[in-house]
């Protein structure tokens, strides 16, 4: 504490002589320096972009089917990673599946950010509102999803995006209570005081404090969303409330690859090795921009290691 | 006035602590130097507890802790930083030694190392502890257990978090008889009863079935002292014992530790950050300073008579040293210097309090309403220095916040210019709350960890709507100069700052507005001497150029000495004593006034010095 003000600042940061105006870019900068981040990174991309280019990459229709060749094996010539039941062509059906299962997981997540954090913020700041969502979340909760799933179905036919909203609706819940939690948390902090003695408003103290130190959390729960969101596709459209078969989802082409498990596991391994990509991915990625954007990780890593040394 | 007889204190069973110690058996060595002591103790009783000078040559027994050049080192990645180097200590049977440092000068790791606690990423890079004639620096994990508690006794420094929360009082101080195989059943209740007792807490046999939140500051000191001293351990190390507390308590919990400790021959090694303190308690005083020893030597020499360079500095800084420091900050009370960016009249209110109280309604209380502030007046002249003083629970944080806005007065006026805080609508509204600015107590909790420092000093500004983005830029960079920040701390976080300057932070971000008051709560108590010396300083220079009036909330008197034009003594929400400064503490009216002063650690040993 004697050498106070003379340590000096990590160099590397492009901003201008006086130091003032800059700091932009240091989430990003965090992130890549993560190797965590990075892996996270290529993993999402890798899937993203398959998933944007299926029609390019994909060496047939996902839902051509060859009967003469039914349960081929990977590696067999023509079909790189085998056919199913039907012959279809495995690699074609992940490569368009990934795109329902990306397009839910999305969507679903999308939906409960949106609705969940402004909720929960809410929620936390002010009494008489939280008495009203608290209700409704805790109604919500006790709501089975299925349900929900099953009156959308019913209201405008089983498609992606009613499963996605059956999905992302479920996943409201939680997500208010963590960012509700979070600002409660936060709300009793020094610093808000000193915002609400400076006379700041309360939509003010939301944006600016409580939700950028909620944001980690509200992070974790959207990458814990986002894999069960994707299986949970799978689960819909295995009943028959989600895509409707021949279009291939990865949650499709593992109940239909069950059937035959013993027959031809790769059917079955291959996508449920996607979705366990996407979701890995998801995971590495949310946690490093966690990291990325916890000002107080430096130290908690260090600490960490320190631990796991002894 | 004697130890021995005043420790057996009002349990002077056999079986009791003393007895039991003695008859234990801390070989012959120690047994002919208690008796040696306690002779001297007996027979020159005029010397006091405090040990204050020029007290008889103490007789100390042999070696009991012998550190020698010890150094450990942190593992932060790849690399070893060592965080103390090169340290010898010596603790004798019956002496009390006192480490005193800056937050990050080593004495709290050194005394981890000492009881084998050091965090997963230390260790004992080199040197040897031997305790009582044993080598333990690589005893195993097993030894140091057994040693820890039975030989050792350990007094934490945060009494709310060292007591598990679940469990009676009662339990814990028993656990440690169990641990130790000292006790077991029925006799051991019995004996944390009797320990309890002895710790000083009343009606021990009921207290010992309270759950530790019903239990004051003090009190689970106590409680945290009792479980230390269960075992009867031959050395006590105390960690900043009493740092969490107020000083009048603070000082009872340390006069019965000495006690205590007295009584039973017990050696203590005390670790604070506070050189009154140290001069108060300890036999022989050690300065660290980044991780060395600087200077050692007995505590009233070294206070007097400082060597080392650093140890000047902090004799300097110390606040408690009020008495030769009285002039150094004389100018503090001068005539302000003009060209002032308020001069509109000095002496002119800038807030008025009229006959504030504030009641809480307490739940599950049946006629419970608390009242935290009691019909309190005050009021502060622009550009100078209040000083609100009080123990916890006096009600001047209450007082603040009111003053803030951030709490509704139950009856009263807070006055801010003509307009009343938290009535005033609209512009005047914002006027109001332009005017007075906080800086909070805890530097690391105040200041949006999300932000960087340019965002932090930018905030009100962004809030009161102040000028455009460059106007703005330039305004950050101006403050950050005024509280001596450097540019390139602009895009830190709090986190990467030390205390000092995340304080700094807060006051830059205080005065962006350009205020009339700043509230500083507790602004300076978190902070190491040194430091705090720096921000008083840095308080001042600025009260002087910009004619700012502070509202200085503290429970250190020995700062208000320093800074404050005038002081508002506070107990239980009532306003006991309001005056200037020289008038308070030169002839304070109260008792409690004379009782806050007489606590300040080191107060008796200038006393006596000047006397």
């Amino acid at each position: 504490m004697a050498a106070e003000a003379t340590a000096a600042v990590p160099a590397g940061s492009g901003y201008s002589g006086d130091g003032l105006g800059g700091g932009r870019g240091r989430v990003l900068r965090r992130l890549v320096h993560d190797p965590k981040g990075v892996v996270g990174l290529v993993l999402l991309a890798v899937v993203v972009l398959a998933a944007l280019l299926a029609p390019l990459l994909a060496p047939y229709s996902p839902t051509q089917v060859h009967f003469e060749t039914p349960f081929q094996r990977p590696l067999t010539v023509g079909f790189l990673l085998g056919t199913d039941d039907l012959g279809r062509d495995v690699l074609s059906r992940i490569l368009f599946g990934l795109r329902a299962s990306l397009q839910v997981g999305a969507l679903a997540v999308g939906l409960a950010v949106l609705v969940g954090v402004p909720l929960g913020l809410v929620a936390g700041w002010w009494r008489g509102v939280d008495a009203v969502v608290s209700r409704l979340t805790d109604l919500l909760l006790a709501f089975p999803f299925l349900i929900i799933a099953v009156g959308l179905a019913a209201i405008g036919g089983a498609s992606l995006g009613n499963a996605a909203i059956a999905l992302g609706v479920a996943a409201i819940p939680t997500m208010v209570r963590v960012v509700r939690a979070e600002t409660l948390r936060t709300r009793g902090k020094p610093f808000v005081d000193a915002a609400r003695a400076m006379d700041a408003s309360g939509p003010r103290i939301l944006v600016q404090h409580v939700l950028p130190n909620a944001a980690s959390a509200i992070i974790v729960q959207a990458t814990i969303i986002m894999p069960t969101a994707v299986i949970g596709e799978a689960l819909l459209s295995f009943l028959g409330l989600g895509i409707q078969p021949p279009t291939p989802s990865l949650g499709i082409m593992l109940s239909d690859a069950q059937q035959y498990l013993l027959r031809s596991p790769s059917a079955a391994v291959l996508p449920g090795l996607a979705i366990a990509v996407i979701c890995l991915g998801f995971n590495l990625f949310g946690d490093a921009l966690r990291d990325a954007l916890d000002p107080m990780t430096v130290t908690a890593r260090r600490r960490s290691r320190g631990k796991a040394a002894r | 006035m004697s130890h021995v007889a005043g420790g057996a204190g009002p349990d002077d069973r056999p079986g009791g602590p003393v007895g039991h110690a003695l008859g234990r058996g801390v070989e012959g060595a120690g047994e002919a130097f208690r008796a040696l002591r306690a002779r001297i103790a007996g027979s020159s009783p005029g010397t006091t507890d405090g040990d204050v000078e020029p007290a008889p040559e103490k007789v100390f027994g042999p070696p009991l802790l012998e550190v020698r050049g010890l150094t450990v080192t942190y593992r932060t990645g790849a690399d070893e930083v060592p965080a103390v180097q090169d340290v010898d200590l010596l603790v004798r049977e019956g002496e009390r030694v006192a480490v005193v440092g800056e937050s990050g000068s080593g004495k709290s790791t050194t005394a981890a190392a000492l009881i084998g606690l050091l965090p997963g990423s230390g260790r004992v890079a080199a040197g040897t502890i031997s305790f009582a004639g044993e080598d333990v620096t690589h005893a195993s994990p097993a030894r140091l257990q057994q040693l820890r508690g039975r030989e050792v006794g350990l007094v934490p420094q945060d009494p709310m978090s060292n007591l598990n929360p679940v469990m009676r009082v009662g339990a814990q101080v028993e656990e440690v008889l169990r641990a130790h195989g000292l006790a077991s059943g029925r006799r051991a209740r019995e004996r944390a009863v009797e320990l309890l007792g002895h710790a000083g807490i009343p009606d021990a046999a009921r207290r010992a079935r309270a759950y530790p939140h019903e239990f004051s500051g003090g009190m689970r000191q106590r409680v945290l002292i009792a479980i230390a001293l269960a075992c009867e351990p031959r050395l006590l190390v105390a960690d900043e014992p009493t740092s969490a507390l107020d000083v009048t308590v603070q000082r009872q919990i340390l006069d019965h530790l000495e006690h205590l400790t007295e009584s039973t021959g017990t050696s203590m090694l005390l670790v604070t950050h506070d050189l009154g303190l140290a001069a108060d308690r300890a036999d022989t005083v050690v300065v660290m300073s980044k991780g060395r020893v600087v200077e050692r030597g007995p505590a009233a020499q070294l206070l007097t008579d400082p060597q080392h360079e650093y140890t000047r500095r902090l004799v300097a800084a110390a606040p408690s040293v009020g008495a030769a420091r009285a002039t150094v900050r004389a100018q503090a009370r001068e005539a302000p210097v003009a060209g002032r960016r308020h001069d509109r009249g000095d002496g002119v209110p800038v807030l008025r309090v009229e006959d504030v109280t504030k009641t809480y309604r307490v739940r599950g209380r049946g006629n419970g309403d608390l009242t935290a502030v009691d019909g309190v007046s005050l009021v502060v002249p622009a550009g100078t220095t209040t000083a609100v003083v009080g123990e916890s629970g006096s009600g001047k944080t209450t007082l603040a916040r009111m003053v803030l806005g951030l709490e509704e007065p139950t009856s009263g006026r807070l006055l801010v210019g003509d307009d009343v805080v938290g009535e005033a609508r609209g512009a005047r509204r914002r006027a109001v709350r332009r005017a007075m600015q906080p800086v909070f107590q805890d530097p690391y909790a105040s200041l949006d960890p999300t932000m960087s420092v340019e965002r932090l000093v930018d905030e009100p500004l962004r809030v009161f709507d102040e000028g455009d983005r460059a106007s703005r830029r330039r305004r950050v960079g101006e403050l950050l100069d005024q509280v001596s920040l450097p540019r390139d701390a602009a895009q830190r976080r709090p986190a990467e700052l030390s205390g000092g300057q995340r304080q700094r932070v807060a006051i830059a971000r205080a005065l962006a507005v350009e205020p009339r008051l700043v509230v500083l709560d507790e602004a300076v108590s978190a902070l190491d001497v040194l430091v705090q010396d720096q921000v008083l300083e840095l308080l001042h220079e600025l009260q002087r150029e910009l004619g700012v009036a502070y509202l200085f909330i503290t429970h250190d008197l020995a700062v208000v000495r320093q800074v404050a034009h005038a002081v508002a003594v506070m107990r239980r929400g009532r306003l006991v004593e309001h005056g200037t400064t020289d008038a308070i503490m030169g002839d304070p009216q109260e008792d409690y006034t004379r009782e806050l002063l007489a606590a300040i650690p080191g107060a008796e040993f200038y006393a006596a010095r000047a006397g």
